[in-house]
């Protein structure tokens, strides 16, 4: 990646990558006397796949809930879209344009799938109790309009079968899909996406890692993921940042982390002194 | 010969036909399509303005009068809309199964030599692209899914909206080129050309003309007094003659509206929304729906169960009979109505068959129990008999004189005749033209006076008046005694146990016959679930003894069945075994439409075919499997060879000495 610049680079597929839209800045996170991140500092541009990768327990989901606004770091600064943000709760992080999927599936299982997509576009629906209540005018229309980008995103996923059953139902997999759908529901600028191959076959990888690549061509959505699978990882993404014990010990693109030494270390094991 | 017919009055092509209907019912529903959850609708007038834009586009993209164009999709407004424009600008439709791996693709594709191809999505682009070296004439392809193409080279490649676009923004500079080549279009001009499946060897083009595509769905609509608000739901492959007749020959001739479902997987739940009152599907959907019913009904409560038995009991005592007009006792009908109310419409509606007025099966035999139980239930299943050849019609069974074990009477304008080896000829004026590249095989199949072979063998029953099918006249064989052996009859009566879901019979030039049998996942895996017999793997479950006791039961059960037969007792099951894999078309072991191919099978599967004939309780095997995206695989198994218990057939093996 010698061609990056301020305003972006051209990935090897053709991909024009944008300037950096969320930097985190030394970033130290503590729960008590435990440093779960340790002064780490990286950027996300606009419009590339970024994976978080580590081995367990090296901080990487605590990284996503920092993004995501869930934790609140120590030490460290991010910044979003040229601006410092101040401390948030996590659903004004959602109203910025942030959306998350779960490690831990977190739908309504007794709803179905239609509904949970829905729920997607709860910042975009902001009529009054009163029309809500009597579903006129104002709750109507926006129910329409909503329902017609849910709709599409549901084609788009190829989950139409199971438009009306109730997620409890589904195979994990599906499961999986859905949440990514009412993640997307929300139209973020940044979809956070934690391990979203956790527990799946080739086959239902395969299908998500396509997913995740047409979303990302063509909503042009920029997607930072924690994933466990390397080569997944390596396939997907533009850039790689490794992790290992709360320190960053690797960024570039996978060809560069891959040689790395510190890296392969981490994943293969060598002796701690 | 270029003269319009007066019987069809001037309506002499399929864009003629579309210009009528946009004319004389225009804000009529023509295209239905499922998409974002509502049902999107096209009436004549909108169709046949996207028909032309899309025609517009194609002359703007340099398509010639003659030349062919590939056609890869499941059934989408979009692609209809192909083919009719396709016809207008003079060229010529090419329909493929859209399942096809990628080498299939290419030996049709470079065999009419197709410049153009209008295709779904990636997938098809890709397959296309990965063959395109050895197809030096494909020119340009059209998508219609845009999906994870953007980042392709787009010098040849057209999205299918740009299309319509660009032969908008020329309307000046085309239409009086497109007005002129439709006129051009004569009753003999070609009208689709239809690759046959093959069960051996490589497919055939069959060319159809416009005089035979009109004039079957002519008759054929008047035989069944079609309207032009029939609904129908289009799910079966566009590839096949069939979807050809009923989607776009049958509708255009009516005016009907034709339905496409969501996706392949919603297509119960749109057949319910639709609701066809004509409805056509091959006996293995009927099957399955009928396995699904089962399967639910073990599991509804004991009331539920007794009420749905008691009244599926006096539905085929009766029910038939009620269908067909037949005297039925007031009490018996009071008892029906009654069940009808309760049982049969909820059902039918749940299994989207309430408004079915005229129902098809056909391809293959259907088993009686399955045929009656539709039946009973008062839908007006028939069975009809055809093939590409004839573009489709060659006997029907008219309303009244249904039954399951006879194909019915000639169709309108079509004559029959039983040659002296019992093979079925016919002839009509949807008799095909050629095959396209392929004079030999045309010469073989139709003789100068118009005759068609159908390479099956059957015979008209005396009194009804009704052809009787028997099996595919080169598949009926000698055994080593020299008695007649018919595997598909045998093949027959095995798959309608709901748990078989294929068989091939072995016999020919042999003493005595032995199956492979494959087992259905449903079925089975739905007993085992009852039964607490716990398995991970079709292959596990398939070479469980207690499936291979079951399936032993039914194999002896035929063969009793067989023995009553003087014609074919001797061709009873000695051994069989269970197969380890589903055979499949990707592996060559079928035709897309599932039909088997008996030299393929025996050929792959030679060394189990051995271990029929030589007494093995057991054999190891090891078996190439292709996966659908085309990669290689193998799978190993042992396999259990069963011997099954047969009848005694002294008398019969004496008669034929």
């Amino acid at each position: 990646m010698n061609d990056m610049t301020p305003d972006g680079y051209t990935t090897e597929d053709g991909r024009k990558i944008g300037a950096v839209v969320m930097e985190m800045r030394n970033i130290t996170l503590r729960f008590g006397g435990v440093v779960a991140i340790q002064d780490i500092s990286f950027d996300i541009r606009e419009g590339e796949i970024r994976a978080i990768i580590g081995p367990n327990g090296a901080g990487k989901s605590s990284m996503l809930n920092v993004i995501s606004g869930f934790y609140h770091p120590q030490e460290g600064e991010v910044w979003y879209k040229g601006a410092k943000r101040p401390t948030m709760k996590p659903y004004e992080v959602a109203q910025q344009g942030i959306a998350r999927t779960f490690q831990n599936i977190a739908l309504f299982e007794g709803m179905t799938v239609l509904d949970n997509v829905m729920t997607g576009r709860i910042r975009q629906m902001n009529a009054g109790l009163l029309s809500q209540a009597i579903w006129k005018g104002k709750a109507e229309r926006e129910e329409v309009e909503n329902r017609e980008v849910v709709e599409k995103i549901i084609d788009f996923l190829e989950i139409q079968h199971i438009r009306k059953t109730p997620v409890g139902r589904l195979p994990y997999g599906l499961k999986k899909r859905v949440e990514l759908a009412r993640a997307l529901a929300a139209e973020p600028s940044i979809l956070l996406l934690d391990e979203p191959m956790a527990g799946m076959n080739v086959e239902e990888k395969e299908d998500m890692s396509r997913f995740i690549l047409d979303v990302n061509d063509e909503f042009g959505t920029t997607i930072a993921l924690i994933e466990h699978d390397m080569g997944v990882v390596m396939d997907l993404s533009d850039r790689v940042v490794v992790m290992d014990y709360g320190k960053k010990i690797g960024d570039g693109s996978p060809d560069e982390v891959r040689q790395n030494q510190a890296v392969i270390d981490a994943y293969l094991g060598v002796a701690h002194d | 010969m270029a003269q319009p017919s007066q019987a069809t009055d001037g309506m002499d092509s399929v864009p003629a036909l579309l210009q009528r209907n946009a004319t004389r019912f225009g804000d009529k529903p023509a295209y239905r399509e499922k998409e974002y959850g509502i049902w999107q609708c096209w009436t004549w007038a909108e169709a046949e303005k996207e028909i032309e834009a899309l025609a517009l586009g194609l002359i703007n993209l340099g398509v010639n009068e003659g030349d062919f164009i590939a056609i890869i999709g499941r059934n989408r407004p979009h692609f209809y809309w192909s083919m009719v424009a396709a016809q207008s600008v003079g060229a010529i439709p090419v329909p493929l199964y859209q399942d096809a791996a990628a080498d299939e693709m290419a030996y049709v594709m470079d065999h009419c030599g197709a410049r153009f191809a209008i295709v779904q999505d990636q997938e098809q682009v890709d397959k296309l692209i990965e063959v395109q070296e050895g197809l030096h004439q494909l020119e340009h392809m059209i998508y219609v899914d845009p999906r994870g193409l953007r980042k392709y080279d787009h010098h040849k490649l057209h999205r299918f909206i740009d299309i319509q676009e660009q032969g908008r923004a020329a309307h000046y500079e085309w239409i009086e080129d497109l007005k002129a080549r439709r006129e051009k279009l004569t009753y003999d001009s070609v009208c689709v050309m239809l690759y046959t499946s093959g069960t051996t060897g490589k497919p055939k083009g069959v060319v159809l003309s416009n005089r035979n595509i009109i004039e079957a769905s002519k008759s054929s609509s008047e035989f069944d007094k079609l309207t032009r608000d029939e609904e129908v739901l289009a799910y079966l492959p566009m590839a096949w003659v069939g979807d050809f007749i009923f989607s776009i020959g049958q509708a255009y001739w009516c005016g009907f509206c034709v339905n496409c479902p969501e996706s392949p997987e919603t297509m119960q739940t749109d057949l319910r929304e639709i609701g066809p009152t004509y409805y056509f599907a091959p006996p293995r959907v009927f099957e399955t729906q009928l396995t699904n019913v089962m399967i639910r009904m073990e599991d509804a409560g004991r009331l539920k169960k007794w009420l749905f038995d008691r009244f599926m009991a006096h539905a085929r005592r009766v029910g038939p009979a009620i269908l067909d007009g037949k005297p039925v006792s007031g009490m018996d009908r009071l008892k029906y109505t009654l069940g009808n109310l309760f049982i049969y419409g909820p059902l039918k509606d749940t299994l989207g068959l309430g408004r079915v007025r005229v129902g098809y099966t056909a391809g293959e035999a259907i088993g009686p129990e399955i045929f009656d139980f539709y039946r009973s239930l008062g839908i007006n299943l028939k069975q009809l008999y055809g093939q590409t050849e004839a573009s489709v019609f060659i006997t029907l069974q008219p309303d009244g004189e249904v039954r399951s074990d006879t194909v019915g009477v000639p169709a309108p304008g079509v004559e029959i005749r039983i040659s002296d080896t019992g093979e079925v000829f016919y002839r009509g004026p949807g008799t095909f033209e050629y095959y396209y590249k392929n004079d030999e095989s045309t010469k073989k199949t139709k003789d100068s006076e118009g005759w068609v072979a159908t390479g099956d063998a059957g015979f008209f029953e005396d009194g009804s008046g009704h052809l009787r099918i028997i099996d595919r006249a080169k598949d009926v064989g000698k055994m080593a005694d020299g008695q007649m052996f018919a595997p598909k009859y045998v093949e027959n009566k095995l798959k309608f146990y709901p748990n078989i879901l294929e068989a091939v019979v072995f016999g020919h030039q042999r003493e005595q016959c032995s199956a492979f049998i494959n087992i259905d996942l449903t079925a089975v895996g739905n007993w085992a679930e009852r039964n607490n017999i716990g398995y991970a793997s079709y292959q596990e479950l398939a070479g469980n003894p207690r499936v291979l006791d079951m399936i032993q039961s039914h194999v002896e059960e035929v063969n009793r069945s067989l023995a009553d037969d003087p014609m074919l007792s001797h061709c009873q099951v000695h051994r069989f075994l269970v197969l380890h894999k589903e055979l499949d078309a990707d592996d060559g072991e079928m035709t897309r439409t599932r039909k088997v191919r008996r030299g393929v099978i025996s050929e792959k599967f030679e060394d189990l075919l051995g271990a029929l004939y030589d007494g093995s309780s057991e054999i190891y095997t090891t078996t190439e499997v292709t996966y659908e995206d085309g990669r290689k695989g193998a799978i190993s198994a042992t396999l259990q060879i069963r011997d099954a218990a047969v009848v005694p057939v002294e008398t019969a093996k004496v008669a034929a000495e």
